[in-house]
């Protein structure tokens, strides 16, 4: 085998030499000012903004106080005061079923878990009460001004618990949404819009792109719609589509494919529920062809649903089965984590054999 | 419900209540009355003879209850008092629950101290390993600060509660360990080329380098393996320990987590099942003052976590964690309780974390510099220690000098060695994950090696094929 790739390093040249989130964004016309921000920063300042457009606001989550431990919090408790950003004590549970009753009385509860990887001490707030407080009264109370921050995802050494992408377990529950941003431009907006949005949102941050990916961001308020996919490439050959940090490699892919003529559409789904199928269908319907990818075991991942989606909807129009590139059906493992990530090759590969199918 | 009312007098505790209270339980008698027909008894279920409307109806009937019962309600759990007074526990009690000490800073017993007897012999060996636990974690800092692992978590501060504590127990005692007590491990004779091949994720790891550096564990030695999440090993502590009990074995299960993680569900889970199953297991909790960035002011409001034992029904006592010799008393008398008794036991043990957190974090940034200069200097347990087995003339300089550069050089070799081991092969990253691999695994080990092939550049060159 050739000398280890260095996973970080890549991304890191590809995201700053090809500049691939400025060309992703679908930017407004011209903005009065404009600043060059990493996600983490973006983050941040979509926090101010909440926090300052809506005195009724909060955040709050474990070590939140101090900055966060990606100082996406930073600045917050300095400016709006203690009692509207602090830390919590130890427990998932208990953040999540705070903002759930802050929520529930008309506030906006901004709630961090440190790691996704941590999310699952909450997961019974987040499946039985957050889901279902709108449902089970009758409309009567609901806790839409919950907001749920989690940093999701690889980063190159993260192991079994600080690694992983669980979001296809909270695309099972009917009464949240999930959304997922991909550059810092898309997450300032999106996160507003979650925050804004009445009804509970999990909102999973790609950590491995807090500093990495950066590009101009408004500094004015902005929301992007939820349940809204984006094409962010055009193709004509095979639909692909992704979510979050992923989206940077099938963008490799992409023009990697290009290079041997095959033209691939790429859609970033940004919120995974509801989900945006008339997009995918549309896309699917000219192209003929879907490839999906994401971080996440591929056994039950959100893939999954759309490829069964997309095979009700499209079955006579398709011309080779649906691709999936995924992570493996194993623990997130340290030493392994190139053989279970879902590579630009692996990808590629995928892309010449539905293509060639 | 078995419950047995034996008194009617606290009926006529009406005539004492306050007319302030009168007027306000007169206000709410509508709202409360039919509620009260919900309850069995003519008792509001908190034992406090305040709030209780339906007194105020007919009192000549109650006069005369009052006269013939006595003062007390059989109530599941026992015998409970009634009185007269309407008193609200307090929130704390006057005075914080007191630390167990032997030494004090300059390693001298305290007057009357009591603890129990420690040899020369194990007394050098503790304080050999505790020094060997500041050395490795030093060295194995500054190997990640060089880029040659990727993360490292120190124990510095709190080498007496990993090695005083571990003394006090058999190797039959099981170890459900959180991440900071690698101690444990070293004085069961876990070596430090086991730490180093742990930490640089080689083949000789037992873990077969799946987890992060410092996740050691050993089936050998008894000791589970460890996990990032906070909290979630004391429930299965518990459910070891019942298997003790069970088995009647002379043994108990020893977990260990910090101040931040008695917020978690788990522990609080832990601790009430400890009690009711009777478990033979002692919960040691590392009060550092930090979890991260969180101090224990953001964490609780208890007198700390030596006060929720006795919420649970469990023995409780707070230890000076820098005092090795009031650690190993405690813990070893504790172990003795919990398994004659066959009964669980909490204990404190206040200490500081005296490095950052893990190799991710900079401690700088939220807490005073002089704060933790002040732990590191006269708090440092290690350094405790040494006085005391000075003072007792089993140390000295030279005996000191020689530990010293030894571990080191051992440590260095330890490194150097399990760098060069080369990583576990890829089929590791298949097996473990069930018995043996499903079809769905094996179908993606045959799809990923082919990949290997198509792609080597794309894949670690040590790691074997
Ligand atoms: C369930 C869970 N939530 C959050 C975290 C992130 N985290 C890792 S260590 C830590 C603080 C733990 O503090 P404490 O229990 O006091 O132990 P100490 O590090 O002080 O030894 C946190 C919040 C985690 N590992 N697991
Ligand atoms: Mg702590």
């Amino acid at each position: 085998m050739a000398a280890a790739a260095n996973p970080t390093k890549r991304l890191s040249k590809l995201l700053s030499s090809q500049s691939l989130f400025r060309r992703f964004s679908s930017t407004p016309e011209a903005q009065p000012t404009e600043k060059s921000l990493n996600l983490c920063s973006a983050v941040n300042q979509a926090l101010h903004i909440a926090l300052e457009s809506d005195p009724k606001s909060y955040v709050f989550g474990e070590d939140v106080g101090f900055g966060g431990v990606f100082r996406c919090t930073v600045g917050l408790a300095d400016r709006f005061g203690k009692a509207r950003v602090f830390n919590t004590p130890l427990c998932e549970q208990g953040i999540v079923g705070f903002g759930i009753g802050l929520a529930a009385m008309g506030n906006r509860a901004i709630a961090e878990i440190q790691f996704a990887d941590y999310i699952f001490p909450a997961f019974d707030q987040i499946v039985n009460e957050a889901a279902k407080f709108r449902y089970r009264s009758g409309n009567q109370f609901n806790c839409g001004g919950l907001t749920i921050r989690a940093p999701y995802g690889a980063v190159g050494h993260g192991g079994h618990y600080h690694s992983q992408s669980p979001e296809a377990f909270f695309c099972h529950v009917p009464g949240i949404k999930v959304v997922i941003p991909r550059s810092p431009y898309q997450a300032k907006g999106l996160l507003l819009s979650c925050i804004r949005d009445p009804n509970p949102v999990v909102f999973f941050e790609p950590k491995w792109l807090y500093r990495l990916a950066v590009e101009e961001v408004p500094e004015h308020d902005y929301m992007l719609p939820l349940s809204e996919a984006e094409v962010i490439r055009e193709g004509s050959d095979l639909t692909m589509v992704g979510w979050g940090a992923q989206l940077a490699i099938m963008q490799e892919a992409c023009r990697d494919a290009e290079k041997e003529g095959i033209s691939c559409e790429l859609i970033d789904l940004k919120t995974l529920l509801p989900w945006d199928k008339e997009m995918v269908e549309a896309s699917v319907k000219k192209t003929g062809r879907l490839l999906i990818s994401h971080e996440a075991p591929v056994t039950g991942g959100f893939g999954a649903e759309i490829s069964a989606s997309i095979v009700e909807r499209c079955f006579s129009r398709l011309e080779a089965p649906v691709a999936r590139v995924c992570g493996l059906d194993t623990p997130f493992p340290l030493v392994f984590e190139p053989f279970y990530m879902p590579t630009k090759n692996k990808i590629l590969d995928a892309i010449r054999s539905t293509v060639n199918y | 419900m078995a419950m047995s009312w034996n008194s009617r007098r606290v009926i006529g505790a009406v005539k004492r209540v306050t007319p302030q209270w009168k007027s306000i339980v007169a206000r709410k008698q509508g709202d409360l009355l039919p509620t009260l027909r919900l309850f069995p008894f003519p008792f509001i279920g908190d034992g406090s003879d305040g709030v209780f409307p339906r007194r105020f109806q007919s009192t000549e009937a109650e006069k005369m209850l009052e006269l013939s019962a006595d003062r007390s309600l059989e109530f599941p759990g026992g015998k409970v008092t009634f009185v007269s007074s309407m008193n609200f526990l307090a929130e704390a009690s006057a005075e914080r629950v007191h630390c167990y000490r032997t030494l004090d800073e300059s390693g001298q017993p305290l007057m009357s101290s009591k603890f129990l007897e420690v040899s020369e012999e194990v007394a050098v060996r503790m304080y050999t390993a505790m020094v060997t636990l500041s050395q490795m974690d030093s060295i194995f800092y500054e190997a990640q600060r060089q880029g040659r692992i990727s993360f490292y978590v120190t124990s510095i501060g709190e080498e007496a509660i990993n090695i005083a504590s571990a003394a006090a127990l058999t190797d039959d005692d099981l170890i459900v360990p959180q991440y900071r007590e690698p101690g444990v491990l070293l004085w069961r004779g876990f070596s430090l080329q086991e730490f180093a091949n742990q930490c640089f994720s080689n083949k000789a790891d037992y873990g077969k380098g799946r987890q992060m550096p410092v996740h050691y564990g050993s089936n050998k030695l008894n000791y589970f393996t460890v996990a990032s999440t906070i909290a979630s090993q004391l429930p299965h502590a518990v459910g070891a320990a019942y298997s003790l009990k069970m088995d009647k074995r002379d043994a108990c299960v020893v977990t260990y987590f910090g101040d931040g993680g008695s917020s978690e569900g788990d522990f609080h889970a832990a601790l009430n099942f400890a009690a009711v199953m009777d478990a033979p297991v002692i919960f040691i909790c590392r009060n550092n003052g930090w979890a991260i960035s969180t101090p224990t002011s953001d964490q609780f409001r208890s007198d700390g976590v030596v006060v929720r034992g006795q919420a649970y029904g469990v023995r409780s006592i707070r230890v000076d964690g820098n005092d090795a010799l009031a650690v190993y008393s405690a813990v070893q008398s504790a172990r003795e309780m919990a398994i004659s008794e066959q009964r669980p036991i909490l204990i404190e043990a206040l200490t500081y974390r005296a490095g950052h957190h893990t190799t991710s974090d900079d401690s700088t940034k939220y807490r005073p510099a002089d704060e933790i200069q002040l732990w590191r200097t006269s708090g440092d347990p290690v350094t405790r220690f040494r006085k005391w087995i000075e003072c007792n003339g089993w140390w000295n300089n030279a005996a000191e000098n020689e530990l010293r550069s030894n571990t080191r050089q051992q440590i260095l070799n330890a490194i150097q060695v399990a760098e060069k081991v080369e990583k576990p092969p890829v089929a590791d990253l298949f097996t473990d994950v069930y018995d043996v691999p499903p079809p769905n695994l094996q179908e993606q080990e045959r799809l990923l090696r082919e990949t290997i092939l198509r792609h080597p550049a794309d894949y670690p060159e040590n790691v074997p094929f």
